[in-house]
This record gives structure tokens, C-alpha cells and sequence, in this order.
């Protein structure tokens, strides 16, 4: 029920996670952070099973760091993805497999450019401009079809990043209500405002009976 | 005797109670390159002999001094073939620690492991132990200075200053007439307590020497030639000066 939004653009990567724990159907926490930051210029959004997602992503995290101990440079956007990928791969063929899915975005400083790679629990990987994890993926990836252009300043990229919240909170059944939003550029990651995911929908019901061609009233669902 | 697979380790006592190899190794320290530690009060120095580079070589590759993680840096006298295995030993277990329990490493941790695996090497089937002494230094999570140094034979102690290496005996002397808490309350008065202690013994010129410098809550600094110089230039007028004086009583 989880979801993880990415886009890259051409000179950033946004990331959005919804920001609900659930264990069946009882939300636990509605502050959830699904982010894990690898390094300086790499972030990596992490859904999945609970606990799975700590614990691969923080090794993921360790192994990095441990790379730039060993040879005082950081890991690229990119080597970062795919050492994730074969490590889940390794992982995911011996008897403790981790099932959680990952959006690895990043700034490349030495070539320039913002990354985003899409890594799933069966250990694939592909490089895209947008990409979403979960039920949300249903929602999200025709508005950005629609509406993505690589070359969107980052006004424009939030308010993409917005449009495709709201289509999740008007369509999906699940209420997810908040997204946390990172932002990867080449000063690093910043954290932006959070994003109210119902806050955006204004439903139209007509009531009742009432006159088929009367104004439908407006109910906000904050 | 010889047959058996039991027997093979190389550290049996001598009949009057001698560790041989784990004494040999240690001769091989005091054979290494001179490095230095110094505690100041908000600040741990290391400094090194740097051995003068051939001609067509790169300076980037010869380094003595190395991070072992983002608040721990170690030098060390000794073989540097072996110490390259001990610092990424030590690197790992950095990470791992911060992996289980979520907090860097102390800098006694670190130290307690390194002397562990130095002992280890010194009991072992096959093994021969680490010809290298290591003296780490740091910060603990609380903010406190740490400097510490390990012996081949696994023995770990802290330290205010010592020195390791050539010429050891000679620094730590230098070292003990001159540390006072007021010698090392800045970080000037520290890094320059370790380069004058280092200039006893190696040849003048920044050139030959490697300082790093460990502040609170930041990350390690490689002092650059030209900082060096004038610190050398610095202690030598006042050496100067000193000699002038002792002259002019006389």
C-alpha cells in the first residue's frame, strides 16, 4: 500500500515517500521516514517489509561509507545503484532475501547530472526519468506521461510532483495523507515541505435529489 | 616435532621467556619512519617522518597517516605492507559498529580491536605478528580528545604525547620535558609542540614531514607544505634565539 515517487530531471531528482507504518489494516505512525541517506549526494527511498527496509538500506548505507574510507572518493549515483542491485541479487538467492523495493536518486558531480534508478525486491534495475513503487504507480505514471519534461525548473518539478500526489489521494482507495519530499541537486539534499496528499483533492458531490444542473458542492477532505 | 599441524606457530617462547618474533617485530618499529601524537585540549595532531619520495614517484600514494573514519585518524611506524591490512581491517569495523549500534565508534573501541587482532597474530597457527605500532587518535562521541597507541605484541595504552618509531626514545624525552597543559591549550601551541618534538630528530623543511590535524566535530586536515614551513621556520628562529641566549650568559 506504500508508495515512493521519483523524477529526474535535468539538473535535480526529486523523491517523494508517503510517511504511513502499517501493520494489516491499523496505521501505527503517521511520521514514517522511508528515506535513507547513502552519502552526500545519494538518496535512496525504501518501501517494503518493515524492518527489511532498515536493516538493507543501513548496510547499503555502511558499505558506501566504507568505500570512501577505502579510497577517500564517494561512490557514483550510479556505481551506488548497481552495487545495491547486486547486492540484493546476492541477497535475494540465498536463504535470507530482503523484500523491499528502492528509488535510488542522486547527483553526479564529476559527470554533471542527476540520476534516478528504479531497483525492485527481484533485484532489476532501470534508469528512468520517473518511476513509482507500489499502488501509486498506477496513478502517477500517465500524469507524468503527460506531463513530464526533463527541462522543468524546479517550481514546475514540485508542482508535477503535486499533481501526481493528488491524482493518488482522488483515485486510490488507500488514504495515504502526507509525503515527505527530498530534493538532490549538486549542493547535496534538502528536505522541502511536506506534501498533504488529501489537502489537494476537493471532492464534488451533488446532493441528493437536487437539481441536476445546480453548482455541486465543494467538500474539502483535509 | 615439525610433522604435527600444531606446531607450526612461529611465537614459542624461548627457554628464558622471550617471545622472539613478537621482539623482532618490534625491532621493525623502531627500524619505521618517527610519528608523533599529541593530545591538546580541543584538538589531537599526528605527525610523521615522510621518507623523501623518488623523483618520477607519486606524492599522493606515500601516506602514513590515514582515516580510519570520519573521527578517527592513525599513524604508524612500522611496515607498511602490514598496516595496510590492519587499516582496512579497522575501517570495517568502524562501519560495522555504526551498523549495529548506531553510534561511531570510541576511540578505545577501536584501539581495544586493533591490539586484539595484533595479539591474535601473536598466538596463531601459520601467522607471524604486525611489525607496526599504531598511534590513533581522535575524538569519543562525547567530545573528548583521545590519543592511543598499540604495540605488534597487543598491547594497548593511552597517551597526553608519545612518539613511535626511529628515534622513539629520544621525542618521548623531548616530549615529557616539554608537555604542560598550557603547552598545548591552542591549537597552534599543540601542532607546533608536535613539530618542534618531530624536528629533534628529522631533518628540517616541511617537505619531510606529514601533520594532520583532528578538530571537534570536524573532519581531519592534512596540514599542506607551505603551513609546515612556517611552523618550522617558527621553532627554528626560536631555537635560534635560545642558542643566542645560552651564549651570551655564558
Amino acid at each position: 500500500m506504500e508508495c515512493l515517487i521519483g523524477i529526474r530531471f535535468n539538473d535535480y531528482v526529486l523523491l517523494a515517500a508517503d510517511t504511513v507504518d502499517a501493520r494489516s489494516i491499523v496505521v501505527m505512525n503517521h511520521d514514517e521516514e522511508k528515506f535513507c541517506k547513502v552519502s552526500d549526494q545519494v538518496m535512496m527511498a525504501v518501501c517494503g517489509e518493515a524492518g527489511h527496509t532498515d536493516n538493507f538500506s543501513e548496510y547499503i548505507q555502511k558499505n558506501v561509507k566504507l568505500y570512501k574510507m577505502r579510497y577517500t572518493y564517494e561512490l557514483s549515483p550510479q556505481a551506488t545503484a548497481h552495487f545495491t542491485r547486486r547486492t540484493m541479487a546476492e541477497y535475494l538467492r540465498s536463504s535470507t532475501p530482503y523484500n523491499c523495493n528502492l528509488i535510488v536518486g542522486g547527483y553526479d558531480n564529476v559527470g554533471n547530472k542527476a540520476e534516478l534508478f528504479f531497483i525492485d525486491y527481484l533485484a532489476s534495475i532501470s534508469e528512468l526519468p520517473y518511476c513509482a513503487h507500489g499502488y501509486g504507480g498506477y496513478f502517477v505514471l500517465s500524469t507524468m506521461d503527460a506531463h513530464y519534461k526533463p527541462d522543468l525548473p524546479l517550481e514546475e518539478g514540485i508542482k508535477l510532483l503535486k499533481l501526481c500526489i493528488q491524482e493518488i489521494g482522488k483515485r486510490f482507495l488507500v488514504n495515504l495523507p502526507l509525503y515527505k519530499v527530498k530534493l538532490i541537486n549538486k549542493d547535496g539534499i534538502q528536505d522541502l515541505p511536506t506534501i498533504q496528499g488529501a489537502d489537494l483533492v476537493k471532492y464534488q458531490v451533488r446532493p441528493i435529489g437536487g437539481d441536476a444542473s445546480a453548482a455541486p458542492m465543494e467538500i474539502g477532505r483535509a | 616435532m615439525g610433522t604435527s599441524r600444531y606446531d607450526r606457530a612461529i611465537t614459542v617462547f624461548s627457554p628464558d621467556g622471550h617471545l622472539f618474533q613478537v621482539e623482532y617485530a618490534q625491532e621493525a618499529v623502531k627500524k619505521g619512519s618517527t610519528a608523533v601524537g599529541v593530545r591538546g585540549l580541543e584538538c589531537v595532531v599526528l605527525g610523521v617522518e615522510k621518507k623523501s619520495v623518488a623523483k618520477l614517484q607519486e606524492e599522493r600514494t606515500v601516506r602514513k597517516i590515514c582515516l580510519l573514519d570520519d573521527h578517527v585518524v592513525m599513524a604508524f611506524a612500522g611496515l607498511t605492507a602490514d598496516a595496510r591490512i590492519l587499516i582496512d581491517r579497522a575501517r570495517i569495523e568502524c562501519q560495522s559498529h555504526r551498523l549495529n549500534v548506531e553510534d561511531p565508534v570510541t576511540l578505545e573501541y577501536i584501539t581495544r580491536h586493533i591490539a586484539e587482532l595484533k595479539q591474535r597474530y601473536t598466538q596463531s597457527n601459520g601467522r607471524r605478528p604486525f611489525g607496526i605500532s599504531c598511534l590513533i587518535g581522535g575524538f569519543d562521541l562525547d567530545g573528548t580528545p583521545r590519543l592511543y597507541q598499540t604495540e605488534p605484541s597487543g598491547t594497548y595504552h593511552e597517551w597526553k604525547a608519545n612518539a613511535t618509531g626511529r628515534n622513539a626514545k629520544t621525542v618521548r624525552e623531548f616530549l615529557e620535558k616539554y608537555y604542560t597543559t598550557e603547552e598545548v591549550n591552542t591549537e597552534q601551541k599543540t601542532i607546533k609542540l608536535a613539530i618542534r618534538a618531530l624536528l629533534e630528530v628529522v631533518q628540517s623543511g616541511g617537505k619531510n614531514l606529514e601533520i594532520a590535524i583532528m578538530r571537534k566535530g570536524q573532519v581531519m586536515q592534512m596540514l599542506d607544505v607551505d603551513t609546515i614551513d612556517k611552523y618550522v621556520k617558527e621553532v627554528e628562529k626560536e631555537k635560534e634565539e635560545e642558542a643566542e641566549k645560552k651564549k651570551q650568559k655564558k
